[in-house]
């Protein structure tokens, strides 16, 4: 197996051109273990933690596909509290300090815990080879079990996301209290200032996939100028529409059904949060629900 | 001047009732300590081991060729390779060292290779070409018996009955269930792993992470075809054990590789073949029916219980006789009837782990009696300590307690403990933890109780015993000790009571503690929370030998003072196969634990609040080390109550993986509150009492009682899953 170490991202992708079988590797939190346990025996490995441009975020924002899920937490919790959240629940804190959300669109599983927060609030992935530059929104980045979009020349370079414009909020559910795959996994991000909510499951459907009806039952229900106490009727019409937009199946973390209900609860208490943390702000106060 | 152990106590420092540091635990914390897996050896070549994707298959052919041709390839060995006897077990001589014929679980051993690489050795096991004809597994234990036979003597591998009392007797109140436990995995984190070094004289050294150096010797010497003093075994590092390496796993295959190639041979398995290479606890289905007078007085109980034991015996006979002399717990009843069994399926194999049957009659017994405390209008505490035993009491094998049995004292100290404060606004102290999935909303919090019973040291008339060597010299002009045995160290911390029990025997501080080894006389399992007891008592006996011809001497000048001996703990008698009356048990360990249990009840998360415990452990060798086995035990049974499950479907294994397979982490698992009692048996060395396994037993039942309290629900399996507690 060569072991292939560019140093700047031009090399990088020259190289994918000319090895598009090179499986990238960055934290190696999962293609490590899919190497240990022989279930992958690529000819080549392509290190992408020598390319200074991967492992940086700018203003705006751009989050380098290499920027550990640690440095999110530490760094963007303010600008993008959703996925700072999502990324508290990967693994354990070796973890967090080696893996990346570029690993996680790379593997594209349907458990990775940052997609719903990526889906949910418009992420867009910019991806590049030597052919140029594609910025591909998040809700297409998806296509099956354990695969994206990418063409075998290109790698994922960053990750676009408007610092957030209200409140975010993201749930799991696992069988234990830490370092814990998700069952299934849900997230939301409110938009105040344009009427809209973002929704989306994890988990629970071969993709990640976000919630449209359940996203405009939500932006006509909402008076987002004039907020009000959710009614209770709101918050279940939500989860239940929510719950409809997965299609998971029975495994062995959890049934089918239980993905479902879990879903609705997730999604009415998540809104919950994100609502009283909106009405608080409206209201003067600085206080935010914990997270 | 005499010697005496009061004075010595006195006189050096980390003797016994104190908590000297580990001789191993700075290597440990550093990362330093060498386990199993680190060894290496200069020419060593690497084993791997093909196993069977089948529960129940016929083999009908196996093909090597092409494995052979791969360059790097030393041997590829099959069943016809086995010198000696192709069948060993701890118990019954059932299980084939490699595969003949037929495969009767998922991952049974059929061949293995030795190559340069352990990477050539995996692409050569990929090119062995087996071909199976498929067949019907038997995977339902209730009906096993019946179902088509997978070892000539039929499915059954033990029927322990007890009939204690009246057969027919009636009560006012009666209450039944029927229960069951999931297949817990003892999950060590060092997975199994050796070395096999052939010696010019057809001999072979092993170095192997085991429990019992003497018992792995006897098998792989009678399937190797030598005499046992040509197997020569030593302790490597061991990464955690609690039962999974009482049986072999790759001790024969390294030696046959080793043997047969004329080269040192290394095997470790990865996570995955770990989950394949040990067995696991027995999975059990139990029907109790206690009765009860109008006080809540016991009249009698029955129960049938089955034990699936999987494909091969392993330890099962002994786990079912632990189920079945100890399936009322620790209650005085008159009248009992049991019927235990313990069964072949071609589910994994299942064996000794923690708490050995005691476990899931504990968890049984102990959802009985709540129900039993609800039908009478009794509190969970107050039916208990109404039929709780003391010392005195008669065991349903008619065998009378002989030494303290505080069962009601241990209750009600977690009765009296403080309450924890009210639900946390952290939501690393909520049910789902980090994962960030209630700030609050559905959580409600209960209290539940149990109480469990285990025996100690090995029973049944079985001949237990320990060899222990203690060696006195000068050293820089003072006294030094050094103490060999056989007993395996597998992170409970025995090197330590070791050097603790000869500091405070012989004075001398400094204790060397010599590597475990076949060299010296058996030390027994470490298992049956036995070792300190058992090893200790033999290291304490051979300080008196060695005392005596001390005689009081600071300075012993050039004379060596080296002194071996055998210790066994007081006989006990096989139980009658009709009856099951007998003094089968040595000693019984009694523990008591109160959880309090937070329920996000629309989710079905759980978080474990508070476990607290009060056990007797007779006399407290090394306190600290006590309260770390009640601490472990207890996390042990919480991982069962709430997540510890190897899943299976037909027979075949769903989660052999850390993913899917989870143990609870240090979220889960609340800082506990431990009263330690240490009420002496005169019957044991120091008055000791063995600590490891008790708490492993009323964890799971009193976290499971207090999510049922929570909930409303029955929840008459564990471990408990959110489907469960959601009703989906």
């Amino acid at each position: 197996m060569d072991f292939l170490r560019p140093e700047t991202l031009a090399e990088a992708l020259e190289i994918k051109a000319e090895r598009p079988d090179a499986v990238p590797i960055a934290g190696g939190t999962d293609v490590m273990v899919e190497l240990n346990y022989d279930h992958r025996r690529p000819a080549a490995l392509l290190d992408l933690t020598r390319i200074p441009e991967l492992q940086q975020w700018e203003d705006g924002l751009r989050v380098g596909a290499g920027v550990p899920y640690v440095r999110i937490i530490d760094e963007l919790g303010a600008q993008l509290p959703g996925l700072a959240m999502a990324s508290r629940t990967v693994g354990s804190p070796q973890i967090r300090n080696r893996g990346t959300v570029g690993g996680n669109l790379g593997a594209a599983s349907p458990a990775g815990d940052t997609h719903p927060v990526l889906l949910a609030s418009d992420a867009v992935i910019e991806v590049a080879s030597v052919r140029g530059t594609r910025m591909i929104p998040a809700a297409e980045f998806y296509l099956g079990v354990k695969r994206n979009a990418l063409e075998p020349d290109e790698l994922i370079v960053a990750v676009h996301l408007t610092p957030a414009k209200g409140p975010q909020q993201f749930s799991k559910v696992g069988t234990r209290n830490a370092m814990v795959i998700a069952v299934c996994s849900f997230a939301i991000s409110l938009f105040p200032q344009e009427n809209r909510v973002g929704a989306a499951v994890g988990s629970a459907a071969p993709t990640p996939r976000r919630a449209p009806e359940a996203e405009e039952f939500l932006a006509s229900a909402l008076d987002f100028k004039n907020p009000k106490p959710l009614l209770d009727s709101v918050k279940r019409e939500f989860g239940e529409l929510v719950s409809r937009a997965a299609s998971p199946i029975d495994d062995v973390r959890g049934s089918a059904a239980y993905r479902k209900h879990a879903l609705a609860v997730m999604a009415r208490r998540t809104l919950g949060w994100a609502w009283q943390e909106l009405l608080a702000k409206k209201n003067g106060s600085e206080e935010r629900p914990c997270a | 001047m005499t010697l005496t152990p009061a004075e010595l106590t006195s006189a050096v420092s980390g003797g016994i009732g104190t908590s000297p540091q580990r001789p191993d635990g700075n290597l440990k914390v550093r990362g330093e300590f060498a386990y199993a897996s680190d060894l290496w050896h200069e020419d060593m070549i690497w084993g791997a081991t093909l196993r069977s994707p089948h529960p129940y298959a016929r083999i009908t052919s196996v093909d090597i060729t092409e494995a052979l041709k791969v360059p790097g390839v030393y041997a590829v060995l099959t069943a016809d390779d086995v010198p000696g006897r192709n069948l060993y077990g701890l118990e019954h001589k059932d299980q084939p060292v490699l595969a003949v014929d037929v495969v009767r679980y998922q991952g049974e051993p059929i061949a293995l290779v030795g190559a340069d690489h352990p990477e050539t050795a995996l692409r050569a096991m990929k090119k062995i070409v087996v071909t199976y004809e498929v067949l019907e597994p038997v995977v339902d234990m209730e009906t096993a018996v019946d179902d088509t036979p997978l070892h000539p003597g039929g499915n059954l591998v033990r029927h322990v009955p007890i009939r204690r009392g009246s057969q027919d007797v009636t009560a006012e109140v009666v209450v039944t269930g029927r229960y069951e436990v999931g297949m817990q995995d003892q999950a060590f984190l060092g997975p199994e792993s050796g070395l096999a070094v052939p010696a010019s004289d057809g001999s072979v050294d092993l170095y192997i992470a085991t429990q019992w150096l003497h018992v792995d010797r006897d098998q792989i010497a009678a399937a190797l075809g030598l005499p046992q003093e040509q197997v020569r075994l030593t302790l490597s590092g061991v990464g955690g054990a609690f039962g999974g390496r009482e049986d072999l796993s790759m001790q024969v295959h390294a030696c046959l590789l080793a043997l047969h190639t004329g080269k040192p041979v290394k095997m470790v398995y990865n996570r995955e073949e770990s989950f394949y290479g040990h067995v696991h606890r027995h999975p059990a289905v139990l029907y109790y029916e206690h009765g009860a007078d109008h006080t809540g007085k016991l009249v009698y109980v029955r129960t049938r219980m089955y034990l699936d034991g999987g494909a091969y015996a392993s330890s099962t006979p002994a786990v079912v006789a632990n189920a079945a002399t100890l399936g009322v717990g620790p209650y005085e009843v008159d009248n009992v009837t049991v019927d235990a069994y313990g069964v072949y399926t071609n589910n994994p194999p299942c064996g000794a782990m923690r708490g050995f049957g005691a476990v899931q009659a504990g968890f049984a017994y102990e959802s009985q009696m709540d129900k039993l405390a609800e039908a009478l209008g009794m509190s969970p505490v107050d039916v208990r300590v109404r039929n709780a035993m003391t010392e005195g009491s008669v065991m349903p094998t008619g065998q009378v307690v002989d030494s303290a049995a505080p069962v009601a004292q241990l209750l009600k100290l977690v009765q009296d403990k403080p309450l924890p404060a009210g639900t946390s606004s952290d939501i690393r102290e909520l049910p789902g933890g980090v994962s960030n999935t209630t700030h609050g909303e559905g959580v409600v919090r209960r209290v539940g109780y149990a109480v469990g019973i285990k025996n100690i040291c090995f029973s049944e008339g079985y001949d237990d015993y320990s060899t222990a060597r203690v060696r006195v010299s000068m050293v820089n002009g003072s006294l030094s000790a050094a103490v060999h045995t056989a007993a395996c160290e597998v992170g409970q911390g025995l090197v330590t009571i070791m050097q603790q029990i000869v500091r405070t025997e012989l004075g001398i501080e400094r204790v060397t503690v010599l590597p475990m080894d076949t060299t010296i006389g058996n030390g027994g399992s470490t298992s049956a929370s036995r070792q300190t007891y058992v090893t200790g008592g033999a290291v304490k006996a051979a300080c008196a030998l060695v005392r005596d011809k001390l005689a009081g001497r600071t300075d012993i000048g050039d004379e060596v003072i080296d002194e071996t001996t055998e210790w066994r703990h007081r006989a006990t008698e096989a139980i009658d196969p009709v009856t099951g009356q007998g003094n089968a048990h040595v000693q019984y360990g009694f523990a008591a634990h109160r959880a309090v249990v937070d329920v996000d009840v629309d989710l079905g998360l759980v978080r474990v609040v508070a476990l607290d415990c009060a056990q007797d452990v007779g006399k407290a060798l090394n306190p600290q080390a006590v309260v770390g086995q009640i601490q472990g035990g207890s996390a042990q049974g919480l991982g069962l109550a709430v997540m510890e499950e190897i899943q299976t479907s037909g027979g075949k294994v769903r989660n052999p993986s850390f993913t899917d397979y989870l143990i609870p982490t240090v979220l889960d698992m609340p800082p506990m509150s431990i009263d330690v009692l240490e009420l002496a048996d005169p019957h044991a060395p120091y008055g000791i009492r063995g600590v490891g396994e008790p708490p492993t037993i009323s964890s799971t039942p009193a976290i499971v009682a207090a999510i049922r309290a929570a909930t409303g629900l029955a929840l008459t399996r564990v471990p408990v899953r959110p489907e469960h507690l959601t009703g989906t």
